[in-house]
């Protein structure tokens, strides 16, 4: 690891922290107009946390440190897999370690994390949304090993820069229907993950519905802003390597400034892009029946199967 | 319409109540009284096409003991608990007089609408709570919900025991916005009751104005100048034009269709707009005088048919939806038989199949009834179709109505009792009013809600919890009209 890998994981940082926030604004404006609404402004969500951080803390009077913890926990799962995931270049720190399945594991810490708060705030709604993110988390985690599984088989390897980078030296392995299918199956897991539409509804009030909004009801003020934050860096960095593993047109190959602009720029249209196609989606559906979601997560895991399957077959 | 009157002994009660059930009477008001002239209970009884029927029971006021109707009528068994609440009237062999309008704030004994009971006292805290009926097993667990709730709702407390996702049993709490409004009306004249009639609730501005007005109107046996009904009935109809598609566009937003809710909004709004140009209120006030309607103008068929473009649009939209068509279908069942055991009423009714609508049921001179909208299958889609449905007929309702004018508001004066019956949009509203030298003596009102809300539970039973809004919404009860 060198100084240059970590200027680079310092720039994948910003652009999470910074972009993540005005993704969620974005796609929510986008939800608006479709909706012949005018809508908040893109920095709204950044607005929302200006305010949080200043405003007063309050936390359940029989929460434990769990709880206080969570939201640092979410913030920092994010961050750490800002920083070594293959978003803006192939070069982040720490490279030839960076494990598909450990970033998955990383991220998966902080939906644990919120859980675990939830269940700590010993209130109805947080064991209700509990129970339901993690019976969710449970069928997806399998859909998303198998994913990892059919991305990783051309190259024998789960190391999630070499797959990227496969992808941005050889083209034609992008059209691979092992390819295709697996990250069809990531399209599902991404919906579920970061509690969009048809999975869950991000902008209901009714509390009796919700699953991941369920998750943070008790958060208020700095904790509040922390978990807004954390959510939103999680939905950039699941777009950013959909993104990347779909296309990888543009990331830098190399820590070189100029390549790295060329990168960040890529990264910011590709995700733009898919952050708008995901909210035009959404306004055309409605939210599945809270039981019908294992047969939306099991077509997933059969996606992800497929995805094996063919990659064995045509080998 | 004028009731028949029947003075009757408390011993007589039950068999002439038995006599008008299997007659096909149904139980739509009670009414206590407590004044100079003695306590009593006025029952009234209605039934499709046929002069309403009240028994008049006087009861000792020493005592205060009447006979429960309760194993003849479930809603009789819950105006007796309002009874018991307001007036002290015990019910003999009442099989669980809970309180159901009191809360523990209440000081014990007080009976607000009893002869003396004074002003309003000082509320304590709720020190006897409200014990929930606790389910036990394996897994079973209670989640508790409101009075405040996210979102601008009217507050209700929901307790649900759940196992999984699957409900097994919901209590509501409600009666957290009780105004003592039918003692507020005591003594005032026409006039003044008529503005709080219009805003017992606010949605139903005219089904409440109209149930007085016409109630007045009963009671003093004036007969309302001819075209004086037309104009009131486009008030009504736009009233549930507008309540009815919020209601669509409300029921799609609850399973995340954001796309229909905002499109009914914008149509919503037109109406408002409308009304407002229409009656010179939005929400359709003043329009209803006791012998009179006042309208300002009217809509026009070419805005009519735009209307109803606009709701085609919105509801072939949503229904167009699969995920929607999954989530109303077969969700939040009322069968025929628990809605008729339950004694639920209007659009609630309406799509479990119970034949009642008050428009065709009591119907007035010179309006054109347009006929009544039926589903069987109970469920949320049900409830939703009716709506779409009723929608067009009051557009065609509108349609056949070409004059606008009135507004002189009489100065009422006289005595007598009179009834108003009005089909809301929710169902039949009804108000029954005493008057003595044009003034009030006592105002009885009958909200649907009031007899509908017990089958929100009903329909609850076996449904999973996310579902649980989804249901309510397509009810959509009111909890002020409720609670007077």
């Amino acid at each position: 690891m060198n100084l240059a890998s970590l200027l680079v994981g310092a720039v994948q940082l910003a652009l999470v922290v910074l972009g993540g926030p005005l993704l969620l604004g974005l796609m929510r404006v986008v939800r608006s107009r479709l909706e012949g609404r005018v809508g908040p402004p893109v920095s709204q969500p950044w607005r929302d946390i200006a305010k949080l951080a200043r405003k007063q803390r309050t936390r359940p009077s029989e929460s434990s440190w769990i709880f206080a913890v969570a939201p640092l926990v979410l913030v920092a799962t994010a961050a750490t897999v800002a920083v070594l995931a293959p978003l803006v270049t192939l070069a982040p720190p720490l490279a030839s370690s960076t494990d598909f399945i450990a970033v998955i594991f990383v991220l998966l810490v902080g939906s644990v994390a919120l859980a675990l708060a939830a269940l700590d705030t010993a209130t109805a709604f947080g064991g209700m949304g509990a129970s339901r993110a993690l019976t969710i988390g449970a069928l997806v985690e399998p859909a998303l090993l198998v994913a990892v599984l059919a991305l990783s088989m051309p190259l024998h390897s789960t190391n999630l820069i070499a797959i990227v980078a496969n992808g941005s030296r050889h083209a034609s392995t992008l059209l691979g229907p092992s390819h295709l299918l697996a990250l069809c199956s990531f399209i599902v897991v991404i919906l579920a993950e970061s509690g969009r539409l048809p999975v869950d509804n991000p902008s209901t009030h009714l509390e009796l519905t919700m699953i991941y909004e369920a998750l943070i009801l008790e958060y208020s003020g700095p904790d509040l802003a922390a978990v807004t934050l954390g959510e939103s860096m999680r939905l950039a960095i699941w777009l950013g390597l959909f993104v990347n593993l779909v296309a990888p047109v543009g990331i830098a190959a190399t820590a070189h400034p100029l390549a790295l602009v060329v990168g960040l720029v890529a990264l910011t249209l590709k995700v733009v892009v898919v952050g708008i196609v995901v909210a035009i989606f959404e306004v055309t559906t409605a939210k599945l029946r809270l039981f019908r979601l294992p047969e939306l997560l099991a077509g997933g895991f059969i996606l992800a199967v497929l995805g094996v399957v063919t990659g064995a077959v045509m080998r | 319409m004028r009731s028949e009157t029947r003075a009757i002994r408390t011993s007589e009660l039950v068999d002439e109540a038995r006599g008008l059930f299997a007659a096909q009477f149904r139980l739509a008001l009670v009414a206590g009284q407590d004044d100079e002239r003695g306590l009593r209970v006025v029952y009234t009884f209605l039934a499709p096409r046929e002069q309403p029927v009240e028994l008049h029971v006087a009861l000792n006021p020493a005592t205060r003991r009447s006979v429960s109707l309760a194993a003849l009528s479930f809603p009789a068994s819950r105006f007796e608990r309002e009874l018991f609440d307001l007036y002290g009237i015990e019910p003999e062999g009442h099989p669980q007089r809970r309180p159901l309008i009191r809360h523990a704030h209440w000081p014990e004994g007080y009976h607000p609408m009893a002869a003396g009971a004074g002003p309003a006292p000082t509320l304590h805290p709720d020190e006897g709570g409200f014990p929930f009926i606790a389910v036990e097993g394996p897994g079973v667990y209670e989640i508790p919900v409101g009075p405040v709730h996210a979102g601008l709702i009217e507050p209700g407390h929901f307790r649900f025991s759940v196992v999984g996702e699957t409900i097994l049993k919901m209590k509501a709490r409600l009666w957290f916005t009780h105004k003592g409004i039918e003692r507020l009306v005591e003594g005032k004249t026409v006039e003044d009751v008529m503005a709080i009639a219009e805003r017992v609730s606010g949605d139903s501005a005219v089904a409440h104005g109209l149930a007085y007005a016409r109630a007045i109107e009963d009671a003093l046996e004036l007969v309302v100048a001819p075209g004086v009904e037309a104009r009131r009935a486009v008030a009504l109809e736009l009233e549930r034009l507008y309540n009815h598609v919020g209601d669509l566009g409300a029921l799609a937003n609850d399973v995340g269709f954001g796309l229909a809710n905002a499109r009914a909004l914008t149509l919503r709004e037109r109406l408002l707009r409308l009304n407002e140009r229409v009656s010179g209120h939005r929400l359709l006030r003043g329009v209803v005088t006791p012998g009179d309607a006042r309208l300002l103008d009217l809509p026009t068929p070419r805005e009519l048919d735009e209307i109803g473009a606009r709701v085609d649009e919105i509801t072939s939209m949503t229904l167009a939806q699969s995920i929607v068509l999954d989530r109303f279908t077969g969700t939040g069942v009322l069968s025929l038989d628990a809605a008729r055991d339950l004694g639920v009423v209007g659009v609630v009714g309406r799509a479990s199949g119970v034949d009642l609508d008050a428009r065709g049921d009591h119907p007035v001179d010179g309006v054109t009834l347009a006929p009544m909208v039926l589903r069987s299958s109970g469920d949320v889609l049900a409830r939703y179709m009716v709506r779409r449905d009723e929608v067009t007929s009051s557009l065609a309702i509108l349609r056949s109505f070409t004059s606008s004018g009135g507004g002189h508001l009489a100065v009422m004066s006289g005595s007598g009792v009179g009834l108003g019956i009005v089909e809301g949009w929710r169902g039949p509203v009804i108000h029954r009013v005493e008057l003595v030298d044009g003034r009030v003596a006592r105002l009885k009102i009958v909200d649907p809600s009031f007899l509908n809300w017990p089958a929100v539970a009903i329909a609850l039973v076996d449904t999973i919890v996310p579902d649980f809004p989804l249901v309510n919404k397509s009810f959509n009860l009111s909890y002020a009209g409720n609670d007077l």
